[in-house]
């Protein structure tokens, strides 16, 4: 029992990054209805700005930490701005494209800047709660605490502020929302800001965790993705979920199955899960396929 | 001159078998638009079948078609749930279906060594006559591209291609006309997997050496730079393109770079760049694909 309730903990810990992450995703999905490859490779490089400015400029780690979310914000605007924006009305094909190109180059430069090298933050020697049966360190305590006030604190920007109407109406339908005097290139840009600071807090907290290289990207890419789908693209809470549930289910399976299946497990439930309902747990049906 | 006789023939080679492998993904891609990322998947069951088969004393006439059709009944299972997903959708799946291919790779060992690899891979013969020199491979490896691209270019302008152009671009219009969609964007999958898996074995017997790392997904999409710069749909410019783009790749090994400079990511960097370049200005690729337009159509009606 001991075990299931420390399995179901480390799971909560690893959904919520993976929830942070999927949110940008979703967002920009909403917005815009194509996937941004690049958004883990963003978390990466939110997850290195953190690191340069607490391990090599001496910044203390949460104003670092807030600086990154500030810094990758403005990276996700800038490469809307260069990349995405002109392509808009080109077909689905040449936003994806582009994207898995930014973060090809994304992860290159953090990989020529930085070297290649696995680098840790080597933050102070941490002290351990237990919690019942349940044993947890400060930084996880941490994680579980920041992803649910940023989720919260989303949900109160989407459901009460202007912004978050606008944000909503546009993932209705941008041209109706444009017509109704909303300045779509402002919201899709408050949207890109949104998600890549909310990926930056994402990156710094599993670099925390565990620990930072340029390719790790490329693995909350794969997670964050795998959350948005089964949630149901486009649908902010349904990655929340679908990340919770990831991560959960991963932990179990590494332990009751095999830690060598860790990642291809989540991959089984999400492929069993489009099976039976195509558009993901909490998304539309008709948005999955033709008919 | 660092660029020895030797070194182009092997560069050949590598030319011959990544353009049979982009032919392939340009079928689905290119040609259908299925935004499958599970290709370099397909390439490595095509190497790991043909290898482990050939190293059981199986012929490789036999091992290499039994690669392709293993990459094709693969396909074809991931395709029940998965073909009638549209774009992102089949994007997600099939990106997870990539890892869990690379970890039955990995974790397998029992018979394929896991990250050890496969060494000691015997060459590709046929009938006694073993292709043992790299020229003589190369032979090979051109007359399977050349076959590829023939079947390729058929395909194009055969009544089935034609149904897959629709379905690129648009799937709703293609059923509408009563073409099984499905059943179309089925196929084109798994004939671009069997092609892939000829790609793998021809690649594992050349080389004579597969581990896990040989087929990750970072594969799929230096091939999808490669068919979007060669103009999507066109088989021609993908082989151009291929030839460029694995001759700029071994190029850059050889620039006198400084030491703080990591080759592999400079070599990311400029591919993602001109990548981003080439969409934002020149979306239709080097090469573009020949659309049916209204005005070609009517000047060919009225002569």
């Amino acid at each position: 029992m001991g075990i299931a309730a420390q399995l179901l903990v480390n799971g909560l810990i690893a959904g919520g990054t993976y929830a942070l992450a999927a949110i940008g995703y979703s967002m920009v999905y909403g917005a815009l209805k194509f996937i941004n490859f690049a958004h883990g490779s963003i978390a990466m490089v939110g997850a290195y700005i953190a690191f340069v400015l607490f391990s090599l400029g001496g910044i203390p780690i949460i104003p670092a930490f807030l600086l990154s979310m500030a810094l990758t914000a403005l990276l996700g605007v800038l490469v809307e701005r260069l990349a995405y924006r002109p392509l808009r009305a080109s077909p689905k094909l040449a936003s994806l494209t582009t994207s898995v190109a930014v973060s090809f180059a994304l992860d290159a430069s953090v990989m020529m800047l930085l070297g290649a090298e696995i680098r840790s933050f080597r933050l102070p020697m941490q002290r351990t709660f237990q919690i019942g049966p349940v044993y947890l360190t400060l930084v996880q305590t941490v994680i579980i605490a920041c992803s649910f006030a940023f989720m919260f604190g989303l949900y109160f920007l989407l459901t009460f502020t202007k912004l978050g109407k606008s944000i909503r109406a546009i993932a209705d339908d941008l041209l109706l929302a444009e017509i109704s005097g909303i300045n779509g290139n402002l919201v899709i840009a408050a949207v890109f800001a949104i998600g890549s600071a909310l990926a930056a807090a994402a990156g710094v907290l599993i670099g925390m965790e565990t620990n930072l290289q340029p390719t790790m990207g490329f693995m909350i890419t794969v997670k964050a993705f795998a959350a948005v789908v089964l949630g149901g693209l486009g649908n902010v809470y349904g990655a929340i979920l679908g990340g919770f549930i990831i991560g959960i289910v991963e932990n179990l399976g590494a332990w009751y199955i095999s830690p060598v299946w860790k990642d291809s497990i989540a991959y089984v439930i999400l492929i069993l899960v489009l099976f039976v309902r195509p558009a993901g747990l909490l998304g539309k049906p008709e948005d999955a396929t033709v008919v | 001159m660092f660029a020895s006789y030797g070194l182009i023939v092997h560069l050949l080679v590598i030319i011959a078998i990544y353009g049979i492998l982009s032919l392939s993904l340009n079928l689905v891609l290119g040609v259908t638009g299925l935004f499958s990322i599970a290709h370099a998947a397909f390439y490595g069951v095509g190497a790991y079948t043909s290898a482990l088969l050939t190293m059981r004393g199986i012929p490789w006439v036999v091992a290499m078609p039994a690669g392709m059709v293993l990459a094709g009944i693969v396909a074809y299972i991931i395709g029940i749930p998965t073909v009638r997903l549209v774009g992102d959708y089949l994007a997600v799946v099939t990106l997870g279906l990539g890892e869990i291919a690379r970890a039955v790779f990995r974790n397998w060992i029992s018979v394929t060594r896991g990250p050890m690899g496969l060494p000691g891979i015997p060459s590709a013969s046929i009938f006694g006559f073993t292709f043992g020199t790299a020229e003589q491979y190369l032979v090979l490896a051109a007359i399977c591209l050349l076959v590829v691209y023939v079947i390729c270019q058929r395909l194009l302008s055969s009544p089935f291609g034609r149904v897959l152009k629709a379905i690129r671009e648009d799937q709703r219009a293609t059923l509408a006309l009563g073409k099984n969609v499905d059943r179309f964007k089925m196929w084109s999958f798994v004939i671009g997997a069997a092609m892939a898996g000829l790609a793998g074995s021809l690649f594992a017997h050349y080389i004579g050496f597969i581990d896990p790392s040989s087929f990750v997904m970072w594969l799929t999409f230096f091939l999808f730079l490669i068919i979007v710069l060669g103009g999507l749909g066109n088989n021609l410019g993908t082989v151009l393109a291929t030839v460029v783009f694995v001759a700029a790749r071994e190029g850059l090994r050889f620039v006198g770079l400084p030491d703080w400079i990591n080759p592999a990511a400079l070599q990311q960097f400029v591919f993602g760049m001109l990548l981003v370049v080439m969409t934002l200005f020149k979306p239709e690729g080097l090469i573009p694909a020949r659309k049916v337009t209204y005005r070609r159509y009517r000047q060919r009606v009225e002569g």
